[in-house]
């Protein structure tokens, strides 16, 4: 502080809690929502106070399924959801430190070629080329699998720059005494590298996991049996619907479901969370 | 990475069905009430008999099932049925190869079927000229338009006044009173505002019969009667006495909640109608110009039909047949109209349903079949089949959006419609084939 | 930038790196190939018949108003998000600042949408703000607004500008936050000591010394509209009404739907991969300067 001025923290508590209830109410919106009826929703007569229908909401849409939409339990989509992101999470971080390794720690031909190839998947997402994956995928026979939700989408360099700056920071020093100590590559990246890059791993994984659940063009196109959908596209179907009403309060209620797990992630492990998003970003 | 890719295919083998019947794949886009139903079918159809097993999927809205189903097939995966919304039948029918024709099917499976056994009007919809049957009817519909009877008697309207168009201008006004924000509105922009009432008016959408008679057609509904009804809406949009729902149908819920007291849109939406609705209610056919020679001619259908899809093997084909006349089975027929409130497809469900007396309690569900049958259809009513429909759809809503948003004439949007289209249609001829 | 010491083996290291560039090309580099190709062919929706036509996707596009519309579209929306999202986080980002208590408790009731899919956000505003039964669109009528995003295509920008902003907020007041730490306190206090009002010290030392995160927010920005905020674009307007929300990558997306008119979707994604690659090269200069500096 430079100067005591009480007034100026009351204005900042005032203007951050304004802020706070601005991005909660949509979501507290979507809670209540959750908690009535049809009929309610229907006759827009949603009021600000939770309705009695929370148990019955959510036990539908865990346990009978969305039942006249998609058909899928949620607890299905959710676990593909789970598993898909944790395959690009894992994948990514294994196959990019080794990469960047490679790349920061060895001098071969080509390298740079290398380097460039990776590096230009930068910022490119599979949205602009969508149709062409779509059709490998599908010629590879893995259409409604976990590898076809989730290998495509490791393509991609974000993780493998962050482990190349990183490893530029590390002290040239440690490799010279590794080297006196006689000890090989594989070693000096297990033994060195890999345990110095424990909070960057960590940090990292928080955000490609949250990337990977919330993945909606993808899952839509490929996944064509209802147990093999994720959360996200559940939501979807439920509110796209036929000559019938959309059943917003099962929609809101998934929007819940759908957004709790990346979001206690986050709360969670929020000092990870902040240090992967700020630090590996840049 | 390894023991990922194990676990999946593990995790994807397991969940695989026995291999005992041949599967059946069916992607459809129904929900609500009607998904219980397509569940329901594909289960008595399988417990009938135990060589196939029907397996329905939900792939989402209309447009996106169709997409799935257009990537599967680029993709070498293709499901047996797909089900496709009417818009999509210029689509289909191009993709020789692609598609199976239904008459083709069923004569190599060797099952019997009588092309004049359906109704004409839904038929001639999925049919070549000589009358060969390329899909099959599935859920047909028409557009009807639905009465808040309670708001109507409120605000002092008789249910008779709105038989025309000018009526329901008039009613609308007055509804505008106790409805501020909707005196009347509609789902499906394009399908309402111009495939309809160009049918219902006996006037072309397009030459060639509405592309029936060939690819080479060309958009004409930039006439001053279709000028006249646009118009007529911009300018009620401005004070909400009429006001605009959207392109699909999302906006439905506007008429159940009591918000717009007369809505056209689909019969389709009965059953929601019947859960949701508050109020009294009733439905009516389409408004028309008492002027125009020739109207009110007849309604065209909406909804989707099944197409079969190329590539399988005929053992599978059997099946698809079998299921197919399991389908067209009258009592079936009977129980799909009463649940779902889309129109039977066979004469005889029609007329046995009609024998029982039953539209004397439900007039509802009688009023699109009255729309459809009200006179022998013309080469402007038969229906339509312009190749990127569902695309050209788009592309007439956004140009009916421009005229009610003021942003340009009717003359204008619809002249614009019309140009936009035909550019499409050329498109669509050049890969289509001749 | 080099390491001064490496090691030596012949095979390891393209073993290290085959993994990743086995995926990379295989989902990457061979799919991209493939766009270009089909972008110099017409074919129907099957696939089944394929027409080679030279450039003519490309002579379509540049002569159609409504490309050069959506690049309009993707503009103020990529600058109203990013201006938009910008100022309120760093609004609140020097509120939070200040050394106030409860900084921690604020810091975690404001990054949680981060992790909250575009295409659930979409779903939740589009609920709250559907004309018939949404609250907020309740609340904006009887505020007297004709609130009909279905067919005011400045009402269905706004409302899409909403929910990315609302997404975006989270980001962006981290990085402020993590920018506003790393400002010298002993340059505010020297400022102060000058006599200059808080207002003036933010704006003459605090804010030009923000300026590369500003710049590298930026960019991120700009990106996030062009690419992620496809899901809740489809799933608030469609890109509708008459293509008021139709950004680019939507029209790729749209264009290539139902086989309709894949030649030029994916032309448009040609054209798009050239955007990226001279926005990549912009940004890896910013990376490579921040590394040796």
């Amino acid at each position: 502080m430079v100067e005591n001025r009480p007034f100026g923290n009351i204005l900042a508590h005032l203007v951050l809690i304004v802020g706070v209830l601005v991005i909660v109410f949509p979501v507290y919106m979507a809670f209540v929502a959750s908690t009535w009826d049809p009929a309610t929703i229907a006759n827009g007569k949603l009021g600000l106070l939770p309705g009695p229908y929370l148990v019955e909401n959510y036990s539908r849409i865990l346990f009978e399924g969305t039942g006249r939409t998609t058909r899928a339990h949620v607890d299905t989509m959710l676990f593909n959801s789970f598993v898909s992101a944790m395959i690009i999470a894992t994948g990514k971080i294994a196959i990019s430190l080794i990469s960047s390794y490679a790349i920061v720690y060895f001098r071969f031909p080509f390298r740079m070629v290398a380097f460039w190839l990776i590096f230009l998947t930068l910022m490119f997402p599979v949205e602009v080329r969508i149709y062409p994956t779509y059709k490998i995928v599908a010629d590879l026979g893995l259409l409604d699998t976990y590898t076809g939700l989730s290998v495509p989408l490791i393509a991609s360099a974000t993780a493998t720059l962050l482990f190349r700056q990183f490893f530029m920071t590390v002290p040239d020093e440690l490799l010279e005494a590794a080297k006196i100590d006689a000890a090989g590559p594989l070693r000096f990246f297990k033994d060195v590298l890999l345990p110095l890059s424990r909070t960057n791993i960590a940090a990292l994984f928080v955000i490609l996991f949250i990337y990977g659940w919330n993945q909606y063009l993808w899952p839509l196109l490929i996944t064509t049996r209802d147990d093999m959908q994720t959360v996200v596209i559940g939501i979807k179907k439920i509110v796209a619907v036929q000559d019938a009403l959309t059943e917003w309060q099962l929609a809101m209620a998934t929007a819940i479901l759908a957004m709790l797990p990346p979001v206690l992630v986050v709360v969670v492990m929020q000092k990870l969370f902040v240090k992967g998003l700020v630090e590996t970003e840049k | 990475m390894k023991r990922f890719a194990l676990a999946a295919l593990l995790l994807s083998g397991a969940s695989l069905p026995a291999l005992a019947a041949t599967e059946i794949q069916w992607w459809h886009a129904m929900t609500g009430a009607n998904n219980d139903l397509i569940v329901k079918l594909a289960n008595d159809f399988n417990a009938s008999q135990a060589d196939y097993k029907v397996s329905p999927v939900y792939k989402g809205g209309y447009a996106d099932t169709m997409n799935a189903g257009i990537a599967a097939f680029r993709a070498g995966q293709a499901p047996h049925i797909l089900q496709v919304f009417e818009v999509g039948t210029a689509t289909m029918m191009a993709a020789k190869g692609a598609v199976k024709p239904v008459y083709q099917l069923m004569a190599e499976a060797g099952e019997k079927f009588d092309p004049k056994a359906y109704l004409p009007t839904i038929t001639g919809y999925y049919s070549t000229l000589k009358g060969d049957m390329l899909s099959f009817p599935f859920n047909s519909s028409s557009t009807v338009m639905w009465l808040n009877l309670d708001a109507l008697k409120k605000a002092g309207v008789e249910k008779d006044s709105l038989k025309t168009w000018p009526g329901v201008f008039d009613a609308a006004k007055k509804l505008h009173a106790t409805s501020p924000t909707c005196g009347f509105s509609n789902a499906w922009a394009s399908w309402v505002l111009i495939e309809q009432f160009s049918a219902w008016h006996n006037i072309p959408i397009g030459t060639k019969a509405n592309g029936l008679d060939g690819f080479d057609t060309k958009l004409e509904f930039n006439t001053p009667l279709h000028e006249r009804l646009l118009s007529k809406l911009a300018e009620l949009q401005k004070d909400k006495t009429y006001d605009y729902s959207g392109r699909a149908n999302s906006g439905e819920g506007r008429f159940t909640s009591g918000e717009c007291p007369i809505f056209m849109t689909s019969i389709g939406f009965y059953g929601n109608v019947k859960a949701n609705a508050k109020f009294a209610y009733t439905a009516a056919p389409m408004p028309y110009y008492p002027d125009v020679k020739d109207a009110p001619q007849n309604s065209i259908i909406g909804g989707a039909s099944l197409w079969v899809m190329g590539g399988k093997s005929a053992s599978e084909y059997k099946g698809v047949a079998k299921f197919l006349s399991f389908l067209s089975e009258t009592d079936r027929q009977i129980e799909l109209h009463k649940k779902s409130g889309y129109l039977p497809i066979t004469k005889a469900a029609y007329a046995k349903v009609k024998g029982e007396g039953f539209y004397k309690e439900n007039p509802i569900l009688e009023v699109p079949l009255l729309e459809l049958t009200n006179k022998e259809p013309t080469d402007n009513s038969r229906g339509l089949r312009f190749g990127n429909m569902v695309q050209m759809r788009d592309v007439w809503s956004e140009e009916i959006e421009q005229a009610l948003a003021g942003k340009k004439t009717a003359k204008q949007a619809l002249d614009a419609a019309v140009e936009r289209g035909n550019t499409m249609l050329r498109q669509f001829e050049r890969t289509a084939g001749k | 930038m080099e390491k001064r010491a490496t090691f030596s083996n012949k095979f390891l290291p393209y073993l290290l790196v085959a993994p990743q560039l086995a995926i990379t090309l295989v989902f990457f580099y061979w799919p991209a190939s493939q766009a270009v190709k089909e972008s110099f062919f017409i074919q129907d929706a099957f696939g089944t018949t394929s027409n080679f036509v030279g450039l003519e996707n490309y002579r379509t596009l540049f002569a159609d108003p409504y490309y050069f519309h959506s690049m309009g579209v993707t503009a103020v929306f990529a600058i109203a998000v990013t201006f938009a999202s910008l100022s309120i986080a760093l609004l609140l980002a020097v509120q939070a600042d200040r050394g106030i208590r409860g900084k921690m408790a604020y810091q975690t009731l404001l990054v949680w949408p981060y992790a909250v899919a575009p295409a659930v956000a979409g779903v939740i505003w589009i609920f709250l703000f559907q004309p018939s039964l949404g609250y907020f669109a309740h609340l904006v009528r009887a505020l007297g607004v004709d609130w009909n995003p279905l067919l005011d295509g400045n009402q269905a920008m706004t409302l899409v500008v909403i929910a990315a902003v609302w997404k975006q907020i989270s980001y962006n007041f981290l990085f402020f936050l993590a920018g506003l730490q790393a400002i010298p306190k002993s340059l505010i206090e020297a400022a102060a000591i000058d006599g200059a009002r808080p207002t003036r010290r933010f704006w003459t030392i605090v804010f030009p010394l923000l300026s590369p995160t500003t710049f590298f927010l930026v960019v991120v920005n700009i990106v996030y509209v062009f690419f992620d905020t496809l899901g809740l674009i489809d799933a608030v307007t469609g890109g509708g009404p008459a293509k008021a929300t139709e950004t680019l990558v939507y029209k790729v997306f749209q264009d290539g739907k139902l086989g309709g008119d894949l030649g030029g979707s994916n032309a448009q994604s040609v054209i798009l991969m050239i955007i990226v690659i001279v926005l990549t090269s912009i940004q890896f200069r910013y990376v490579e300067r921040k590394v040796t500096y």
